[in-house]
C-alpha cells in the first residue's frame, strides 16, 4: 500500500467511516456548551467574590462589617484552595468523592470548570477594578452618592473595559480546559475522539484532528475578541 | 457652618494633623496655603471626610459628622468637592457627568438635571461640550466642568483641593475667574491652593499651615503684608 493510499484508508476510517464525524460534531457541541456554562458560573462567582473582596477592602477604617468580613474570609479562601491545587485532581475530588451518587460526569465537570473559572475571574475582575483610579471612586462619594451607585456608574464600567483582553483569554483557557472532562468520564470532544481511535486501532488521525479543531475554535474566537476589543477602543477615542 | 474641634490625622505612625480647631463661617472664603506635606489637603479631606480624622470632631451646620451614626452620603450632597486632577468620569459626556449625582440622589429628575447642566454649562462658558466626552477637553474645560458638576448638587459648601495645580499656566485663569465668580454669588469656599493672588485677592481668611499645624492665620493682607510668624515669612519670600 502505498503512503497516500494508506493516509486516504486511515482519513477514511477516521472521519467518514460510519458516519463518525457526527460523533466529533457532537463532542463539539458539548465542549462549546460546556465552555458557556462554565464560562457563566465562572463569571458569576468572579464578579461575586471580587465585589466581596473589593467592598470589604474599601471599608472605611474603622468601621467593619462583620458579614462581610465573614464573606470575605470565604471568598479568599475559595480562591486559595482553587488557585493552590490542580485542576485535574479538582475535577476528580468532585466526580468520585463529592458527587459521588451522579452518572452525569459532563454536568460534574461543567461544575468543576466553572468554581475554578470563578477564582481566577475574580482575581482578574478584582485587579481590574483596582486598576481605576482612585481619584473616580473619591470624585463620586464627594458628590454624595452612595458606595454601590459610585461602583454601578462609574468603577465598574471603567473596569469592564480594563479587563476585557485578560476575560478573554480566560474564556480561550476555559475552552481548552473542557477537554480535562476527559478523565471524568464526561462526553466532549476529547471522549470521542479516543473512542474513534480505539475502534480503528489509530490514534493520529482522530487526535489530531481533535487537535485541529480546538486550534480552529480558538482562533475564530481570538477573532471575535479581537472585534470587540477594537470597538472598545473606538469609543475611547471619541 | 464648619467646627472643627481638637483634630488629629495619622497615616500609620505619621502624624499629619496635629491638634487642628477651626471654625469657619458661612459665606466666608477660606484659604489655605503652606508648602507641600504641610497637612493642608488631608485637613480639607477631612472635612467631607473622604479622610477619617483619627481624633477629634467635625461639626457641620449643627451635626457632628464625625459622630458614629452620621449618613455620610448626606452630608457630602451639601459639600462640593473639586480636585486637583478634576476626576471627571471619562466613561460618560459631560451632561451625563453633571447630571448623575442629582438624578440618583433624587434631588432632581432628569429633565431638570439636564435643563441645570445646560444652565451651568452656559454660566462657565461650556455649553456646547454637553455631549463631548473628558477626553476631548483641555485642562482648563475639565476644571470648570468639574466645578460646575460640584455645583449642580447645590452645595453649601465648596472644597478646593489645587484646582489650578494641575492646569498648564494658561488655563489657570479661566478657572479662578469661574472660582471669583462663585465667591462674589456669596458661596462658602474652602480653597487649598498655591496662587497667591487669588488667595490675596478672594480669601476674606488665610491659613498659613506648616508641619500638620496652622502656624497662623489673619486676613489676606496681614498674611501677605505683614506675617508675624518665622515660618510664615520663610515660606512666603520662597513663593512670592
Amino acid at each position: 500500500m502505498s503512503f497516500i493510499e494508506n493516509f486516504q484508508l486511515k482519513f477514511y476510517m477516521a472521519f467518514i467511516a460510519e458516519n463518525r464525524w457526527t460523533q466529533y460534531i457532537e463532542g463539539v457541541g458539548t465542549t462549546l456548551l460546556a465552555t458557556a456554562l462554565a464560562l457563566v458560573l465562572g463569571l458569576a462567582l468572579g464578579v461575586l467574590v471580587a465585589l466581596v473582596r473589593t467592598a470589604h477592602d474599601q471599608q472605611r477604617p474603622g468601621r467593619h462589617n462583620p458579614v462581610l468580613a465573614v464573606l470575605n474570609v470565604i471568598a479568599k479562601v475559595y480562591v486559595t484552595i482553587i488557585r493552590g491545587t490542580p485542576m485535574v485532581l479538582q475535577l476528580l475530588i468532585w466526580m468520585f468523592v463529592v458527587f459521588t451518587f451522579s452518572r452525569n460526569a459532563t454536568a460534574v465537570g461543567v461544575f468543576g470548570l466553572g468554581i475554578n473559572s470563578g477564582a481566577y475571574v475574580s482575581e482578574i475582575i478584582r485587579g481590574g477594578l483596582m486598576a481605576v483610579d482612585g481619584g473616580q471612586m473619591e470624585a463620586g462619594r464627594s458628590l454624595g452618592l452612595p458606595y454601590t451607585d459610585t461602583m454601578r456608574f462609574i468603577v465598574v464600567p471603567q473596569a469592564v473595559k480594563a479587563i476585557l483582553p485578560a476575560l478573554g483569554n480566560e474564556f480561550i483557557v476555559l475552552l481548552k480546559d473542557t477537554s480535562l472532562l476527559t478523565v471524568i468520564g464526561g462526553k466532549e470532544l476529547i471522549y470521542f475522539a479516543k473512542g474513534v481511535a480505539n475502534r480503528t486501532y489509530d490514534q493520529m488521525f482522530p487526535l489530531l484532528g481533535a487537535a485541529c479543531i480546538y486550534l480552529v475554535l480558538v482562533l475564530i474566537f481570538s477573532w471575535l475578541l479581537g472585534l470587540l476589543e477594537r470597538r472598545m477602543r473606538q469609543s475611547d477615542r471619541r | 457652618m464648619i467646627d472643627v474641634k481638637g483634630l488629629y490625622k495619622s497615616f500609620g505612625d505619621h502624624e499629619v494633623l496635629t491638634d487642628l480647631n477651626e471654625h469657619i463661617h458661612p459665606g466666608e472664603k477660606v484659604v489655605i496655603i503652606g508648602p507641600s506635606g504641610s497637612g493642608k489637603s488631608t485637613f480639607l479631606r477631612c472635612l467631607n471626610l473622604l479622610e477619617e480624622p483619627t481624633k477629634g470632631s467635625i461639626t457641620f451646620q449643627g451635626q457632628e459628622i464625625t459622630g458614629p451614626k452620621v449618613d455620610i452620603d448626606q452630608v457630602r450632597r451639601q459639600m462640593g468637592m473639586v480636585f486637583q486632577h478634576f476626576n471627571l468620569f471619562p466613561n460618560m459626556t459631560i451632561r451625563k457627568n453633571i447630571t448623575l449625582a442629582p438624578v440618583r440622589t433624587g434631588l432632581m429628575k432628569q429633565g431638570e438635571a439636564d435643563q441645570a447642566a445646560k444652565e451651568l454649562l452656559e454660566r462657565v462658558g461650556l455649553a456646547d461640550k454637553a455631549e463631548a466626552y473628558p477626553s476631548q477637553l483641555s485642562g482648563g474645560q475639565k476644571q470648570r466642568i468639574a466645578i460646575v458638576r460640584a455645583l449642580a448638587m447645590k452645595p453649601k459648601l465648596m472644597l478646593f483641593d489645587e484646582p489650578t495645580s494641575a492646569l498648564d499656566p494658561e488655563m489657570v485663569g479661566e478657572v479662578l475667574d469661574v472660582m471669583k465668580q462663585l465667591a462674589q454669588e456669596g458661596m462658602t469656599m474652602v480653597v487649598v491652593t498655591h496662587e497667591m493672588g487669588f488667595a490675596r485677592e478672594v480669601g476674606d481668611r488665610v491659613l498659613f499651615m506648616a508641619d500638620g499645624r496652622i502656624v497662623e492665620q489673619n486676613t489676606p493682607e496681614v498674611i501677605f503684608g505683614n506675617p508675624q510668624e518665622e515660618r510664615t515669612r520663610s515660606f512666603l519670600a520662597k513663593v512670592l
